[in-house]
């Protein structure tokens, strides 16, 4: 047997050896996120129902891209990994790697098409 | 796959894979400010996925041409995109506040029962004040 007791294994760590950084993580985003999601929240509200060329016209803007672009990637790691805590909350085995996949894949795939909307419209 | 050699009976360093206990389910709780702010910040951050799959989805209907945003715009400003946004407005703004006070919380402060209730009102409170003035300005 190893001379090595559980506290001495999770110490700084965690019993996960990821939840620090999966914490800290969470924590900068979110700072981001107040930071972004105001600004963002306001011009969309205002753009919803517009037409198509006022749509274009608003994303077309250097500074709205940049906004959206940021809101896409931090808002999308945000959720992915705040739902990845929810599903290691309350399941396990098979299915905890299933709906982590799952959610994974979700995120990442919504993030992208919502950039590559962003860059068409810009550009 | 265990990497130490498994002695009679568990050890202090024999590891826990896989079956580690999960959080205990809402259920087992009785129902209190501070528990039902708590579940809300996560419902509401797991429930938002939906406005942001409508949205993207109309990025997307922009970026592609006139008669497909006509699609996604009718969709959007129907009563349905309106109570769907309108409530994810709400709720975006509820996980907004819920997770300051995370962060508050986390910095180790406003811990004692009466001023984590009193934030639970504000988180409650504060997400119904912002929504309505979001909807105004808008």
């Amino acid at each position: 047997m190893r001379y090595l007791t559980a506290r001495k294994r999770a110490e700084g760590l965690g019993a996960a050896h990821s939840g620090t950084e999966h914490h800290w993580y969470m924590t900068v985003s979110a700072v981001g996120l107040a930071l972004i999601i105001p600004a963002f929240l306001f011009i969309l509200g205002r753009t919803i129902g517009g037409t198509h060329e006022e749509v274009t016209e608003v994303f077309a803007h250097p500074a709205m891209a940049i906004l959206t672009l940021l809101v896409l990637y931090v808002g999308l790691q945000h959720f992915r990994k705040g739902a990845q805590t929810m599903i290691e909350d309350y399941a396990r085995g098979m299915t905890r790697k299933i709906l982590i996949i799952g959610v994974t894949v979700l995120s990442y795939g919504l993030m992208v098409t919502g950039m590559f909307a962003v860059v068409k419209l810009a550009l | 796959m265990r990497r130490q050699t498994k002695t009679k009976g568990p050890t202090m360093a024999d590891v826990n894979r896989g079956d580690r206990p999960l959080s205990p389910h809402l259920q087992v709780y009785r129902p209190q400010l501070t528990s039902i702010t708590s579940i809300l910040t996560r419902l509401t951050g797991n429930a938002l996925i939906v406005a942001v799959f409508l949205i993207i989805w109309w990025l997307l209907a922009a970026a592609t041409g006139p008669e497909y945003f006509a699609l996604a715009d009718s969709v959007l400003t129907s009563w349905f995109g309106d109570l769907v946004l309108t409530l994810s407005l709400w709720a975006i703004w509820y996980h907004y506040l819920a997770g300051l006070r995370h962060l508050y919380y986390d910095a180790g402060k406003g811990l004692d029962i009466p001023t984590s209730e009193i934030l639970g009102w504000v988180c409650i409170g504060g997400s119904v004040v912002l929504t309505v003035i979001t909807l105004i300005i808008i």
